[in-house]
This record gives structure tokens, sequence and C-alpha cells, in this order.
């Protein structure tokens, strides 16, 4: 789970570690009102979307007055901020970050994760800050500096100080550095987090050092010993197909395409979306219904996928092991019932009660449901009859 | 012959009294499994299936000699059941309980250390060694005697793996299923050992998928050290990065764990690599033949 700059803050700030001034704001108002509160003769502007890259994209401002943050504001509030990372849509804005200026000396990165090799959390460092870390390590990998954190010991402040000196801290600042590391490792753990970063981390000319801009992503599977942090969670920033598959309790994924999938198993749901591009076709979704599905399950997925006006073909694509063929059988022609087939359905099913599962689509006899008993036959003719769909539909917009 | 587990591994089921795991343990036990002992706080002296129940992994360890666990545990009680697990010194335990907290695992993995016991999972199919031992979930009637090993990443892909070598006639040893999770026990490295030294395995099928690069690794470990021919498959090609494909570790993430990247470092060590899921079967078939070992691995 994702939260936004000024939370992350929020909770840096609970755990000691040094954050400018400054307060979320929902309006060009408020956001003249707080700049008024902080009172420093420079303001950053700064929009609160969870993807990064939002310094390239326009999403923050320097103002010099109260009239500039209200104006920066206004423009931000509501914009479309396409980043590198959150795709050609974009997100909307809908709120800003209002922060005194910092006065900057040097920029740091420093962030904390989880490396599977080792089954450790490590700490990386550069004193390439600002820059985003995976380019430092594809063009500079010798100027990030890591510390693996024994478990049981933690975060030790031997390694906190070894690390502040290589990332090459001014001698003066090495223990503040290392507290600022101490503390985040201590957030770390606390708060279950899969990812604790801050970049730049900057050291002041007044010798502070500051986390000017923050993230930190949360481990979904321990938020239920976190409800502070899932109270974060802000809704208009999820893909709401996303969501209502979630409370499903499916795993979906939209991928744009138009060939909608629906497989059990998040391995073969994987390589189904594969499957349907290697037949030349474009995967609309990745859709795992899971091991103990039911027939309501399976009708809510339906709904779920068929809600998408660019859906032109259904793909089923199942392996009972667990799951049964004929609950999935009994899924789909419940789902033509209650949520109706708006597209042709292509169900390859396979494995535990097979034949009884077969035997259920067989006698609904639905027009648009196909059959099939090879897996690559299946994908093919749903690549198909996507394209014919498409055409249809064409030619009926045209007449 | 097999690897982890055999007829003779004396079984013992944590969490037994659970509803998912009377449903595993019956079909387990009509496939033969040996279970001796089942264990649930609380409800130590009951009879499950005619399994006895104890308090404590200890008492149950203590009075029927078990020497392996699977563990149907909640998440949150999980990783506590597992070091219970390894702190009564069984050789094998198996996890398949799914959402357990990154952190838990970490501990886990450092409770470890030093200890005998080979740990599987968490989040995993389990494993299966044919006609003789089932921990976990595995369907038990897609897979057929004879001399490949399966290892996977992914439940159902272990399954459609497993179906498409049946239907080829081409029989198993056993089946491993490693699990979807970043931080976990055994690895593709630790399984493709042990078949290696399994004298009844001839070849082996193993299944990985984007994230982390535990395939890359494999394939330099194949390179180096394998006797055996290798036949793959990598899921996840057309994933978008920083998007997670179900599985907690299934997800791209500053360019690394590719799929492009994991199938590259297998052909460069010589392992062929399906092209589609369909073409898992045919393509083991394939492999076998040039390997010129076919014949022998033709058993169903």
């Amino acid at each position: 789970m994702k939260i936004h700059e000024y939370q992350a803050k929020e909770i840096m700030k609970w755990y000691g570690i040094d954050v400018p001034n400054g307060r979320a704001a929902f309006s060009p108002e408020e956001a003249a009102r707080i700049a008024k509160d902080l009172g420093s003769p420079v303001a950053v502007v700064k929009a609160q979307i969870y993807a990064g890259g939002r310094g390239k994209a326009g999403g923050v401002k320097l103002a010099h007055t109260i009239d500039e943050v209200k104006y920066f504001a206004s423009q931000l509030l509501g914009k479309r901020l396409v980043t590198h990372q959150n795709g050609p849509e974009g997100t909307v804005v809908n709120r800003l970050l209002i922060e005194e200026g910092i006065n900057i000396v040097k920029e740091y990165y420093l962030g904390m994760t989880i490396d599977r090799d080792s089954a450790r959390i490590v700490m990386m460092g550069s004193a390439d800050g600002g820059m985003e870390i995976e380019t430092v390590a594809k063009e500079h990998p010798e100027h990030i500096v890591y510390e693996y954190i024994d478990p049981t010991a933690g975060l030790q402040p031997f390694q906190a100080r070894r690390m502040a000196y290589r990332m090459k801290f001014p001698e003066y600042v090495i223990s503040k550095v290392a507290k600022t590391m101490e503390n985040l490792y201590q957030l770390f753990v606390d708060k279950d987090c899969s990812l604790a970063e801050t970049n730049p981390l900057v050291l002041t000319a007044d010798h502070r050092i500051v986390a000017a801009d923050a993230k930190l992503n949360f481990d979904d599977s321990a938020i239920y010993r976190h409800p502070e942090i899932y109270a974060l969670r802000d809704e208009s920033e999820e893909d709401p197909k996303e969501r209502d598959a979630a409370k499903a309790s499916l795993s979906y994924i939209n991928l744009g395409g138009d060939v909608a999938c629906m497989v059990n198993g998040a391995g073969l749901a994987m390589a189904t979306v594969d499957l349907i591009k290697f037949y030349g076709g474009e995967p609309a979704n990745f859709l795992d219904v899971g091991g103990d599905s039911t027939v309501e399950k399976i009708a809510e997925a339906f709904r779920i996928m068929q809600s998408d006006d660019q859906v032109h073909s259904v793909f089923v694509n199942i392996f009972g092991g667990i799951n049964k063929c004929d609950v999935i059988a009994g899924g789909i022609v419940e789902a033509a019932k209650v949520v109706g087939l708006k597209v042709p359905v292509i169900a390859r099913l396979d494995g535990t009660n097979v034949e009884a599962g077969r035997k259920i689509l067989r006698e609904a006899n639905l027009p648009m449901v196909h059959a099939m008993e090879k897996m690559e036959e299946g994908a093919e003719l749903a690549v198909k009859l996507a394209a014919e769909t498409k055409a249809k539909l064409a030619e009926g917009k045209e007449a | 012959m097999s690897v982890f587990v055999n007829k003779d591994t004396k079984v013992l089921v944590q969490g037994i009294t659970g509803h998912q795991a009377k449903f595993h343990t019956k079909i387990a036990l009509d496939y033969g499994t040996n279970i001796v002992a089942g264990v649930t706080p609380g409800h130590g002296g009951e009879m499950v299936l005619g399994v006895p129940v104890f308090n404590t992994v200890s008492d149950a360890v203590e009075a029927t000699g078990a020497t392996a666990s699977i563990i149907y545990v909640p998440a949150r009680f999980a990783a506590d059941s597992i070091m219970e697990a390894v702190d009564a010194g069984l050789d094998f335990v198996c996890c398949i309980t799914e959402h357990i907290p990154v952190l838990d695992m970490i501990k886990v993995r450092a409770y470890l250390k030093g200890k005998k016991t080979i740990f599987l999972g968490p989040n995993c199919p389990g494993i299966l060694t044919v006609d003789e031992c089932r921990l976990g979930l595995l369907p038990t009637y897609i897979n057929k005697k004879g001399h490949v090993g399966v290892i996977s990443r992914s439940g159902t892909l272990t399954y459609e793996a497993t179906y498409q070598l049946t239907h080829a006639g081409i029989g198993q040893t056993t089946c491993v299923g490693l699990g979807g999770d970043p931080v976990k026990g055994i690895d593709f490295i630790d399984a493709l050992e042990a078949f290696n030294k399994d004298e009844d395995t001839y070849a082996i099928v193993m299944i990985g998928e984007i994230g982390g690069n535990a395939e890359e690794k494999a394939a330099a470990w194949i390179k180096a050290n394998m006797k055996k021919p290798v036949i793959a498959f990598i899921s996840g090609r057309q994933a978008p990065p920083g998007k997670r494909m179900g599985h907690a570790g299934a997800i791209i993430s500053g360019g690394m764990g590719t799929a492009a990247g994991k199938i590259k470092a297998l052909n460069d060590a010589g392992i062929e690599v399906a092209d589609t899921v369909a073409q898992i079967g045919e393509t083991a078939v394939r492999v076998l033949k040039k390997a010129g070992i076919y014949d022998e691995c033709h058993t169903c």
C-alpha cells in the first residue's frame, strides 16, 4: 500500500526525522492560509499523487509570495499530471503539500527495502541525491552504498556511521545522519514497510539533515497490524475495477487491451496474458479468481471484466486443481443470467470435474459461449473473435 | 527414489482441525501419505480423520517420531508455527499459507540459520512424491510415476505442467512448488541440487516467473553443475513494470526481474524455454528425445 508524501513526512516526524514545516491543502485558499502560517520567504507547492517523477512533470512549484502560492495551487488542483510512472492517462491532483523552502547545500539519497537474496532489510545510500536511484544504479553502480541489516540485532550504530561516511557527508553532521538512519529503520520495522525512501535527503546551510521528499510503501500482508496506516488510503488513486475486484477477493490488474482473461492461479493468469499476446491479441487484464471459487465470485468477475467497453472477448482459462470445473461452468451460466454476456466467451476448462463442467456449459446452450478443450486453440479463438467483435462494433457505429 | 519426501516420511499436520487442513489431510491419507500426527493448540487428545492431535509440535514429535510437517495455519500465526516446527528438529517443513508479512518471513529465515530443517514455502502448493507422499494442495490424479522432476514458483502452473507431462506419457518423481513470495525457504538451486543427486530423476522441468533473480542464479548453477537435461518456462512476458502480478514476489522493479532477462539467462546456459504455457509438454518431449532419454522417460 502507498500513501502520499505529506502523510509519509508526518510519520517520519513521529520518528524524529527532520522534515520541512508544511501541511496538506485541498483548495487554493487553504494553500494560501498555510503559506501565510509558515511565514517563510519561499514556499514549495507540491502536487500529492502516488506516482514519482512529479518534479519533471511540473507538479512542484516554488512560490515567493502568498499570491503566487494561491496561483500555483489553482493551477495544479484538478490538473491531470502525467509523469513517466503513471502512464499516458496521468493522475488528477486533488491535494497539495505546502511547505517552507529550505536552504539546500547538498542532496543525497537514502532508502530501505527488502533484499530477497539475503532475506534482510537493505539500506541504500548515495551522494547522487535527487536522481532516480534506478538511473544511478544503472549508470554509476559504484555510487551506491549498501548495508544489510541483521534482523535479530537490528541496524547497528556502526553501520549507520559507516554508511554516512561512505555517502561522503561532512564530518560535522555524521552523527545526525546516523541518527536519521536509525530512526528510519525503526519506522520501517514498526510499520511493516516494503519501501522507505527520502530522495533527496538534504544537508541545509544551517547544518540540518532534512527529508525534503518522502516515500513510504507498506507490506499489504501486514496492513492488518496497522489500522492507522490503512486509514490513510486514498481511494481516488486506485483503479475502480481493481478496487471492486479486491473487495470480491479477486486479483485484478488492468492492462488496457481488448481480450479479457479469467484464470485461476497467478502463474497461469500471467502465462495466459502472455499467450493472448503470443497469438497477436491485446490482453485487457490479469485476473486470478483464486483457489476456492464460488459461482457468485465468477459472476462478479464477469461483471468487472465486462464493465470495460473496450473488452471484445473473454478467455476463461481454468485448470481445476482445487477449483472444480463444474463450479466455474456454473459461474459462467450464472453470469449469463445475472450480468448478461455482452461479448463472446471462450472457455477452456480442464482438471477436476472437467466432464461435469463441460456438460453444464453444453446443456445451458449459451450462444455466446464457446467451449474449447485445448488452451492454445482457445486463446487463438479469443483473439480472432475479439477482432470480429471490434469490426462489427465499428460497422455499427458507421451505420 | 525421490526428493525431500517419500513413503517413509512421517508427517504431522499443523492446524489439522481447520477446514482446509481437514480437506487436504483426507486427500493425502487417501493417497497413502504416512500422516502420524496433527497439532492444534487446545485440541490435544482429539482425533481428526483417525489422526491423533497434540497441543504442541514437540509433544507430537515425541509421541510419534514425526520427521516432517505441513502447515495449514492462518497468516498471522504462520511464522510462529514454522519456527515451532524448526525448533522441534523436523527434517522437512512446508507451509502453504499466503499473505504472511515479509518481516515475519525475514525472522523465520534468520531462525532457520544453522538448523537442519529444509523449509519449503510459504504461499506454495506444496510437494508431492508420486504414489508416496503429498504435503499441501497438489491434486493427486494428474501425476503418474516416472523420472522427471518438476519445480515451480506457481501452483496452477505446477498442475498445468504436470498434466501436460502425464498427457505426453512422461511420468514424474517429485513435484516441488516453491511458492510466490519474495522471501521464502528453498529456491530453484536447492531443488535442482536434490534432483541432480536423485538417481531416479532423469530430467527436470522448471517453471519460473517475473521478479527477483532466482531463475538467473539457477541458470548459472545449472551450467556449472547439472548433469541432467532441464526444460524451462517463464511466465510474465507481458507484465508491466511496477505491478504485482498476484504473487507478492512477481513484480518487475527497477528494470530487474523481467521475463526476457530470465529467458536469456536460461538460453545462455543451454536450457530450452517453452514459448508458451501450452507448449511445456511438447518442449519436454523434444528435449528428452534430443538427450536420448525419451524412451526411459516415457513411463505412462
